[in-house]
């Protein structure tokens, strides 16, 4: 029997039973923006970037399983514009200094809104106030750029087995806490080396003291947009 | 045929660094180009103090104190089209960074307990515009047409922004010349 397929922006994609919208068309090699979703774990569901039209419905491509013969819209002016949205949102709700940030060229967050070509914050900044942590002595936290995608959390537990990470509130108190009695990241056993240190998409979890060892402009995202570096290599690719 | 007639541009550092501004005069040799096409009115380069009706007007900066609120309002009513230019006028940039800050507590930290100024006085000459409690993106203060971000956005993006204006284009600044940093 062949493989069922569905229709991504009108271009065909096979997909496996149980395989989720964003999975299979990134094995097509065709790209949905996505910022909680990561290769190794299992879909989150909380960014909404991944968002693409099925049948009349916003939903979350990460999450939703293909069906044979679906229309899905994703590269359409309406969803980029909801996408472009939801990362203005992001921007105002922490603080994203870009130019003092060690992570920019190098973050996701800032890669997807050029290519979505996202040129204004459009809301109103909430500025908040949100002190970093910087007792342990290899990683740096700067809370500032936290869009809790929990990445962090998950693969602390997930792949760790240390649960350093946590999300604790609701909404828009939401925050990202370090499980220590004095909630500080030296009072834990988190190590550099730990799974957790580097899967952060933004500029919170930094090493330190390697912060510019890349300069800006030779950064990731400097030399090819995100579009193309999200997706798996392909064979033959180097 | 008649000439063009040339198109008046108005320029302003608000809570800026000129940085913006210097990156502008990066254009090199297009500031032929561009001063065959435009005329300034109020800029730093004019030393002007008001500004009259304009065609294009391009903000650096953020809002931090209450002249830079008249400034930006007279900009916005005498430009045609307001340009936001650069990551402080975008979303406040470095002097934002002060908004987790009480500015009764920053201005006493600089002036009056820095080593050497313990009795010194935070100034309050009335020439002085007082400090905003925070410091704000133009487009929370007044209607803005267009962005273009970077810190500074770089010459050539500049020049490309600026010659989609002058042609009557929707200027658009993309991949790799958008950049916040
Ligand atoms: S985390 Fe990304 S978007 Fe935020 S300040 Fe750093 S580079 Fe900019
Ligand atoms: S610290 Fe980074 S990985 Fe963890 S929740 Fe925040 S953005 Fe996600
Ligand atoms: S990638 Fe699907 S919700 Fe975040």
């Amino acid at each position: 029997m062949s493989q069922p397929t569905f229709l991504l922006d009108g271009q065909s994609v096979p997909f496996d039973d149980g395989q989720m919208i964003l999975e299979a068309a990134r094995a097509a090699g065709r790209y949905i923006p996505h910022l909680c979703w990561h290769p190794d774990f299992p879909p989150h569901g909380s960014c909404k970037l991944c968002v693409v039209k099925v049948a009349g419905r916003h939903v979350s491509a990460c999450a939703t399983p293909a069906r044979a013969g679906a229309e899905v819209e994703s590269d359409t002016p309406e969803i980029n514009t909801e996408r472009r949205t939801l990362l203005q949102m992001l921007f105002v709700e922490g603080n994203h200094f870009c130019p003092a940030c060690e992570k920019s060229g190098d973050c996701q967050l800032q890669a997807m809104a050029y290519d979505l070509e996202m040129t204004t914050p459009r809301f109103r900044h909430f500025f908040p106030d949100r002190p970093v942590d910087a007792s342990h002595p290899e990683v740096l936290l700067d809370f500032n750029r936290c869009i809790y995608c929990e990445l962090c959390v998950r693969a602390s537990r997930e792949q760790d087995g240390k649960a350093v990470f946590a999300l604790t509130g609701r909404g828009i108190n939401k925050k990202l806490a370090v499980n220590a009695e004095s909630g500080r990241l030296a009072d834990t056993d988190f190590a550099a080396n730990d799974k957790a240190a580097h899967i952060c998409p933004v500029g919170v979890i930094l090493k330190k003291r390697v912060g510019f060892a890349v300069p800006i402009g030779e950064r990731t995202y400097d030399r090819a947009p995100l579009h193309e570096v999200a997706l798996p290599k392909l064979e033959g690719d180097t | 045929m008649s000439t063009p007639r040339k198109l008046r541009v108005a320029t302003v550092s608000l809570a800026g660094c000129f940085g913006c501004h210097m990156s502008l005069l990066d254009i090199d040799e297009h500031v032929f180009a561009l001063l065959d096409k435009v005329e300034l009115d109020r800029s730093p380069l004019t030393d002007l103090k008001t500004c009259g009706p304009c065609d294009i007007g391009l903000v650096e900066g953020g809002v931090c104190n209450s002249e830079n609120v008249h400034v930006l309002r007279e900009f916005r009513a005498q430009c045609k089209t307001l340009v936001a230019m650069g990551a402080c006028a975008i979303n406040g940039g470095l002097p934002a960074q002060r908004n987790h800050l009480d500015v009764g507590q920053c201005l006493s930290a600089v002036f009056q307990s820095r080593p050497g100024m313990d009795t010194a006085e935070v100034p309050d000459d009335p020439e002085l515009p007082l400090p905003l409690d925070k410091v704000h993106p133009i487009h929370e203060v007044v209607r803005v047409d267009y962005f273009l971000p970077g810190c500074p956005p770089s010459g050539e993006a500049i020049w490309q922004f600026i010659s989609d204006l002058l042609a009557g284009r929707t200027p658009r600044v993309s991949y790799p010349l958008l950049h916040f940093d």
